[in-house]
């Protein structure tokens, strides 16, 4: 087991495209860290910089303390789940997780023992005889994972392991490789391009972004705390509502009327000509599902409700309106990055499924202006992030954790921080 | 109704096929059991009216049969071999990987095994006489090396693009060098591949005639298909045919086994279960 450094790597193309544009990071050891993003971002290059097999262009790879960037893949002693599998047809399923110890020459005793291991740990004894080709998606994952195990490899790399399976079995392997990296503790990178994945497995998630590191964070921070409006966009289910704004005199003009910004949060902000304002779907609230009290607090409006989705435990009403042309353009490039093929800009509301508010009517809808996030109209840039508040949010997701764990989040947060700017 | 007139159709013609494929062999089959100095009777049988080993014992007797086997099986085997460790290197080369000239190289390939072999062995001839190896092993075995290898890579080059680069990548991660990444997987997801290869090659050599019958002049290297035309009778008014009839079916077997025993491993769906399908 060891940590993972990545210092300004840089993977640039011969047609000078940079896949992967100076991205630091620290991986502390047994960290289980996700790489998200939109395809195309580089996170898959960027792992596969780390397992060996791209080259880096410029920067530091360190595992454990030292450099790896000229090592060959079977120098680093990484193992690597890959997205198909990559399982050797013409080996059964026990030599398949015995390969990497064949290649060490590890005895024939020790061998058996520790594919028995794997196998009773992934419940593959049984199939231990078989071809991979007569087992399952799940099984064959599982196959791939019990390679991994076996090598007792420094650090786990994982490719999108889950993507070609279907919802169901995502769901429960997912746990599984949740479980097992717990169990095993061994530093882990794993690259999705699915934010259930990168929200409910890591320590901590870094986005990125056509080959930029956006942010680094626990899924908390990323979700209530995002850096820009890239972030902010690509966490959270349903996404987050864009909607343009305008600073005055103290007072936020929203497409549903004035606010006033007067709040820790907004006040942070100043006059400022136009923003995009953005708001969880969460954050809004049937009015008459509101205690009077705190409704008060925050804005009443009334939206025309084009479509409502009743899923059981919440409502989703979704509310047309026309983007304004100045962010329009910088809206549609975002969707376009985010890879949806969004029709037309819409507010998606999520309400308490006790709400009574049906397709095609009029109703009455309210938010807390001071839960919204602010961004800088041209640079994305979340101008009502708090840093300190990022921290706060890190104690109360991780209280009993190993105090070194917490030592290389201060160290990590930090990270976070710097990285933006950079981009 | 319509289905099954349709297969009864294919039956048709199947059988008419392997009717007409099976004739000259099976006629090749009766003749080498004929009895050589009457089998040209007046009322002639295509099975013959009494079997005889004959034929068989005279070509075992001679030694420009058993010679010829021999110099048959070692070249063919020798320049298999060859062929197609070379081309394996060369395949996987032009599959896997990038350089300089490989277009070049495959349009190359393609010219040699297009190029009449007839307009070569004049030349040959001269050369390898100055040479001094004309008339021995090698001086068929690089020819035919020649002839077979653009075929083997191109055949086998198909056959390594096929496998997953993960495959290999993979393999490396679990700390294989490139060489064991090669050897413990790559080749057993080509064998289908390097079988056919083999085989392919193995008749080209085991069959061809016009080199060998050119190229050589004794005992010392002249192969059976070269050396069946040498065959005589007992006498000079006997007609060697049923001999070589003989020789003919002994040196077929070595072709059926060959094609029987390895139709099951060149079967493809190898990589089946590899990759998510």
């Amino acid at each position: 087991m060891a940590a993972i450094s990545i210092r300004n790597l840089v993977k640039r193309y011969s047609d000078g495209f940079p896949a992967v544009n100076d991205v630091s990071l620290e991986i502390a050891d047994g960290e289980f860290v996700i790489l998200v993003g939109p395809s195309g971002c580089g996170k898959s290059t960027l792992l596969r910089m780390i397992v060996g097999l791209e080259d880096i262009t410029s920067g530091d790879l360190l595992i454990g303390g030292e450099r790896m960037n000229q090592k060959a893949p079977r120098d680093r002693n990484l193992a690597m789940v890959f997205q198909n599998y990559a399982l050797y047809p013409h080996l059964t399923v026990f030599e398949n997780i015995a390969f990497p110890m064949r290649l060490k020459n590890v005895p024939n005793e020790e061998v058996t023992k520790r594919v028995n291991e794997a196998a009773d740990l992934l419940q593959l004894t049984e199939h231990l005889q078989r071809k991979p080709a007569h087992l399952s998606g799940g099984q064959r994952q599982r196959v791939a994972m019990g390679r991994a195990i076996v090598r007792k490899a420094d650090a786990f790399l994982f490719d999108e392991p889950l993507s070609n399976l279907d919802a169901k079995l995502r769901g429960q392997m997912r746990t599984e490789i949740a479980r097992l990296q717990h169990q095993l503790g061994t530093t882990t990178v794993y690259v999705t391009h699915d934010q259930t994945e990168a929200m409910t497995l890591g320590d901590r998630i870094a986005v990125l972004r056509k080959g930029l590191l956006q942010q680094v964070g626990s899924a908390r921070q990323l979700y209530e705390e995002p850096v820009n409006l890239f972030v902010a966009g690509f966490i959270g289910s349903p996404p987050m509502n864009f909607l343009p704004g305008r600073f005055k005199n103290g007072q936020v003009e929203t497409p549903f009327g004035t606010v006033s910004a007067a709040g820790p949060r907004l006040s942070k902000v100043g006059d400022r000509e136009l923003v995009i304002l953005g708001l969880r779907p969460e954050h809004f609230e049937d009015v008459r599902l509101v205690d009077a009290t705190k409704r008060a607090q925050g804005k009443t409006f009334t939206a025309e409700v084009d479509v409502t989705e009743w899923l059981g435990s919440q409502l989703y009403a979704y509310v047309p309106y026309d983007a304004p042309s100045e962010v329009e353009s910088q809206l549609e490039e975002l969707e376009r990055e985010l890879d949806s093929e969004q029709m037309r800009t819409q507010l998606v509301v999520a309400l308490d499924a006790a709400s009574r508010i049906r397709s095609g009517g009029r109703a009455e809808l309210w938010f807390d202006p001071e839960r919204m996030h602010v961004f800088d109209a041209a640079s994305g840039e979340n101008l009502t992030r708090d840093p300190d508040r990022v921290f706060e949010l890190d104690e109360i997701e991780r209280p009993v954790e190993a105090e070194i764990q917490a030592a290389d989040k201060t160290e990590a947060a930090s990270e976070s921080k710097e990285t933006p700017e950079k981009a | 109704m319509a289905d099954r007139k349709v297969s009864n159709w294919w039956t048709f013609w199947g059988v008419l096929i392997l009717v007409w494929a099976l004739f000259p062999l099976l006629w090749m089959v009766s003749l080498s059991f004929k009895d050589p100095a009457t089998f040209r009777s007046s009322t002639p049988t295509f099975f013959p009216k009494t079997w005889v080993w004959d034929n068989y014992k005279t070509v075992f007797t001679d030694s420009l049969f058993t010679s010829a086997l021999r110099n048959s099986v070692f070249i063919a085997v020798i320049a298999t071999g060859l062929a197609v460790i070379i081309a394996m290197f060369a395949a996987y080369a032009i599959a896997r990987m990038n350089f300089p000239g490989k277009k070049l190289l495959l349009s190359m390939a393609l010219a040699i095994a297009m190029f009449p072999q007839a307009a070569l062995v004049g030349p040959l001839f001269n050369m390898w006489r100055n040479l001094g190896i004309y008339d021995t092993w090698i001086g068929l075995i690089i020819p035919y090396l020649t002839f077979a290898l653009p075929l083997s890579i191109w055949t086998m080059s198909a056959f390594f693009r096929q496998i997953p680069w993960e495959m290999e990548q993979a393999a490396q991660v679990d700390g294989a060098t490139a060489w064991q990444a090669f050897r413990k997987v790559i080749i057993p997801l080509a064998a289908p591949g390097v079988f056919t290869t083999a085989i392919l090659t193995f008749f080209f050599c085991w069959n061809e005639f016009l080199l060998a019958i050119s190229l050589t002049s004794t005992d010392r290297a002249r192969t059976v298909p070269a050396a069946l035309s040498f065959f005589t009778g007992a006498s000079q008014f006997q007609s060697p045919i049923t001999y070589i009839m003989a020789a003919s079916v002994v040196v077929t077997i070595p072709v059926v086994i060959l094609v029987l025993v390895f139709q099951r491993r060149i079967m493809a769906g190898l990589t089946a279960g590899a990759v998510k399908g």
